[in-house]
């Protein structure tokens, strides 16, 4: 795996029994002791990540906010300091880019997270963007590592070695907070659908700060978790993944991502596009469903009605929290109605679902 | 990763035990390791029929599906249908989750298999 990235984390994962995969081109932990039991961890407990490979793309100048207005579909006006906000970035068409979380320290400085497998190309993409703003874009992503500290316990574990963020409050930051000497940018946000953290801090410290949470963290049963149980997680959840329920193809409005599409906000990239889309109606919809028989549903499966193919599987997993097999598919919208029974196509066999709603599992954010 | 003495193998990570002319399935420790978590197991029917080498279940776990691939010709004569109620066994007793019982057609197939000497050089390449 010599020629993947690393992360600082990357020389101890072996010491915590992580199996590493490439993902995105990184060497990253699937697993530690089991995704399974991570899984129940975080929902129980609480679970520690390391996300260092996720991407953060600085964007300061005067003209931050209107540059960030015109490239995010959400409306970044709307955001104070220390606020966090999640939004998409789509290309004229609506395809979404990435979907991403912005950070605004003031209205001339911003920080965007981006996924791992899309951190160049949106920085790319955001540099030919920026030619008419007074803005300074740079992907500080090798300067910044990240930790996630997920579940019930984690605002416990968190108090533990810092009181600075005993009040805040879901989706707000805070920066230069000192834990345990380490100095840290500090939201309450995560990928898991429980109450939790996201840590970022200097790389060089990335390795002390991971064995303090964790030390601190045993008596509340945190474990390492890798990035098998951060998907299982995050999809009962109902949240997306870049790749698949997200790609350049699949507009925010067919992934029923329109909360964050601020069609009242003035010119954006591809407003025309998916205000088009939105009046025309989408033709395809991402949805939940339920396996009524034995199969597990993968990305990439057929989804048929009668025989017509309407569609294909984003993500399908065994739910380890729910213990039933759950999806999510993109759609020919027309074929959508809570309880419609649809064939998801296992192997060349056609096992029928139900339509469900999602989130598959409530969100137990600490609002 | 623990490798049985008594036991042939296959490249594919299967153990083989032969009792006279039949030739009883699973898959080994390192298979289940490198799975993780089993949550999912599809077994053939009793008489079915496969050729060295043909895909003869799946075996799925939380991430992914793969194929098991039956180890010698022949016809399927018992199926661990408990198994399929309860696959994590697989990841905890992978030598007692035996899949399916095979009555052997060629004994000369035998040839082909890796003895556990073999299959533990085998595993420690792939690591």
């Amino acid at each position: 795996m010599s020629e993947l990235l690393k992360t600082p984390l990357y020389p101890i994962y072996k010491d915590y029994g992580a199996k590493i995969i490439d993902f995105a081109g990184w060497a990253l932990p699937i697993q530690f002791e089991g995704i399974i039991l991570e899984h129940h961890s975080v929902r129980k407990s609480a679970g520690l990540f390391d996300v260092s490979h996720m991407g953060e793309i600085e964007v300061k100048g005067q003209d931050a906010l209107s540059y960030l207005n015109y490239i995010m579909t959400n409306d970044v006006s709307k955001l104070k300091p220390n606020q966090v906000q999640y939004s998409v970035m789509v290309n004229e068409n609506g395809g979404t880019l990435d979907d991403v979380l912005i950070y605004c320290f003031n209205e001339q400085h911003y920080w965007v997270i981006a996924n791992a497998a899309n951190r160049l190309k949106d920085f790319k993409w955001m540099q030919k963007q920026a030619a008419c703003y007074e803005v300074n874009i740079s992907d500080i992503s090798d300067h910044v590592a990240q930790l996630a500290l997920q579940g019930p316990k984690a605002s416990e574990i968190l108090n533990s070695v810092t009181e600075e963020i005993n009040n805040l409050r879901f989706f707000r930051f805070k920066k230069s907070v000192v834990a345990n000497d380490i100095s840290c940018l500090i939201s309450r946000t995560g990928y898991t659908g429980e109450d939790g953290f996201e840590l970022y801090c200097k790389p060089e410290d990335v390795v002390q700060l991971w064995k303090t949470l964790l030390s601190v963290g045993k008596k509340h049963d945190l474990k390492p978790a890798g990035l098998g149980c951060r998907d299982t997680l995050r999809f009962e959840a109902g949240m997306h993944l870049y790749g698949n329920e997200l790609n350049e193809n699949i507009t925010p409005l067919e992934a029923g991502l329109n909360w964050v599409v601020k069609f009242d906000k003035k010119d954006f990239i591809g407003k025309s596009a998916l205000q088009t889309q939105k009046q025309k109606g989408i033709s395809r919809k991402l949805i939940g469903f339920e396996m009524q028989e034995k199969g597990i549903p993968r990305g990439g499966y057929e989804v048929k009605k009668e025989d017509k193919t309407i569609g294909y599987v984003t993500t399908g997993y065994l739910s380890p929290t729910l213990n039933k097999t759950l999806g999510m598919a993109l759609i020919d919208a027309e074929f959508f109605e809570l309880g419609n029974i649809i064939e998801i196509v296992i192997r060349g066999k056609k096992v029928p679902a139900t339509i469900v709603e999602t989130p598959f599992y409530s969100k137990k954010y600490k609002k | 990763m623990r490798v049985l003495q008594e036991l042939l193998y296959t490249k594919e990570h299967e153990w083989v035990k032969i009792e006279g002319r039949l030739a009883r399935v699973g898959i080994t420790d390192y298979a289940q390791s490198e799975l993780g978590d089993v949550v999912y197991l599809e077994l053939p029917e009793i008489d079915a029929e496969f050729n060295q080498g043909d895909p003869f279940g799946v075996v799925e776990s939380v991430k992914a599906a793969s194929d098991l691939y039956a180890p010698l010709t022949g016809k399927v004569v018992d199926v661990n249908d408990e198994l399929t109620n309860s696959p994590e066994a697989v990841n905890e007793d992978p030598y007692g989750s035996w899949m399916i019982v095979l009555e052997i057609s060629d004994e000369s197939e035998l040839n082909n298999l890796l003895s556990s000497k073999d299959y533990e050089e085998l595993c420690s390449e792939e690591d």
